[in-house]
């Protein structure tokens, strides 16, 4: 689930900062940039793992700060495809089950990868797996707030990061921009799906 | 910034766990500069994987054990990234962690893994680690309610206890 990124940067530190190691300003600047922040198409940056490579440091004409080329590690939560994980459910609607996982909560899955054959009651505002027991089925209610395990099967980045005005965009990227617009507040989610033996709410396994 | 290489390595949970550990330790001597967004990760990411069982894993030499120990199942990498994440202590869980495992395990397979994972990393903590915090939300209900039995006028609070009683 987690992945280490190994990344390249050019780090500022301004001069109110000379009287600490350089050391530890490159890694606070790199810790306050990055930490929990989404880098497109790397995933959701949890902290700084090392430093590899530190180059020599530069002084521009009209700032007094340092300019630091840095090579340095990262620790990136990207769960790869067919990852198993637990999280627990915040949220259900007829779209599907939100699952968050206390410090990522983009996570959907969908009506059609719920257990087979599932129901969204309307009533409780609950999905229900109608268990089948051979002498009549049982209604297995997905509760706010229990633990669930899911397979990650999809990810979908999304550029969040400002763009021109719309109205430059035309023709072919038309329909891109209209898409982007529509899900612009997750810049990183994940697709879940609970239809095979094994997924779904913890206890509806634990006993066997 | 440009990224280098995407998938340097994968990281097991524990790894992640014992550096957000020692970033926390060093937080709290006071010498670092505050930032909302790396305590805010911090905190909740440590606060997820503590829940894990992970979490219950004494030192790196037990998981170096672990990984010589399931060698000759012919695992991926992935798969045994998962097996120690995520601990199975049934065969219904190994089905889902490895694929195509009816092809690839004989069943008396499956049951070694098992063996091995409970063996190495322990899957009985979970039941340990509950019973006091269950304890101490008891221990901190008790009072309240009783202050309800005697101020009954005050309707919401009563309802707040109320409810948690029936919660735990």
């Amino acid at each position: 689930m987690f992945t280490l990124v190994e990344m390249k940067d050019t780090v500022r530190v301004p001069p109110w900062r000379f009287k600490t190691k350089l050391n530890q300003a490159v890694e606070e600047a790199l810790n306050m940039k990055l930490a929990n922040k989404v880098v497109h198409n790397v995933g959701l940056c949890i902290s700084l793992w090392d430093i590899t490579e530190i180059a020599d440091s530069y002084i521009f004409p009209g700032d007094g700060s340092s300019h630091t080329i840095v090579k340095f590690r990262y620790v990136v939560f990207r769960p790869f495809m067919d990852e198993i994980l637990v999280g627990k459910i915040r949220s259900s609607s007829k779209e599907g089950v939100h699952v968050s996982l206390g410090f990522f909560d983009d996570i959907l899955i969908p009506s059609d990868a719920m257990q087979h054959p599932s129901r969204f009651d309307e009533a409780e505002q609950l999905w229900v797996w109608k268990y089948d027991t051979g002498e009549g089925s049982h209604d297995l209610f997905m509760d706010i707030g229990e633990e669930v395990r899911f397979r990650v099967v999809d990810e979908t980045f999304v550029d969040t990061s400002p763009t021109g005005p719309e109205s430059s965009s035309s023709g072919v990227d038309g329909a891109e921009t209209q898409e982007v617009t529509a899900e612009k507040k997750s810049p990183f989610t994940l697709i879940g799906a609970v239809s095979e033996p094994g997924l779904g709410l913890l206890t509806w396994w634990n006993n066997t | 910034m440009e990224v280098v290489q995407e998938n340097a390595a994968m990281l097991s949970n524990y790894e992640v766990l014992s550096l957000l550990k020692d970033n926390k330790q060093s937080q709290t001597k006071g010498k670092r500069q505050q930032n909302t967004n790396v305590a805010t990760i911090l905190y909740s990411t440590l606060k997820y994987l503590e829940k894990t069982p992970c979490a219950a894993v004494q030192s790196p030499e037990k998981l170096a054990d672990f990984m010589q120990a399931v060698d000759g199942f012919n695992l991926t990498k992935a798969e045994k990234l998962q097996l120690l994440n995520l601990r199975p202590a049934t065969a219904v869980e190994i089905q889902l962690l490895i694929e195509e495992s009816e092809e690839r395990l004989s069943e008396e397979q499956i049951e070694q893994l098992l063996a091995t994972v409970a063996e190495h990393l322990g899957s009985e903590e979970v039941t340990e680690e509950e019973g006091p915090h269950q304890s101490e939300m008891k221990a901190l209900i008790g009072p309240t309610l009783n202050a309800d039995a005697v101020h009954r006028g005050e309707g919401g609070n009563f309802y707040f206890s109320n409810k948690l009683a029936s919660i735990f």
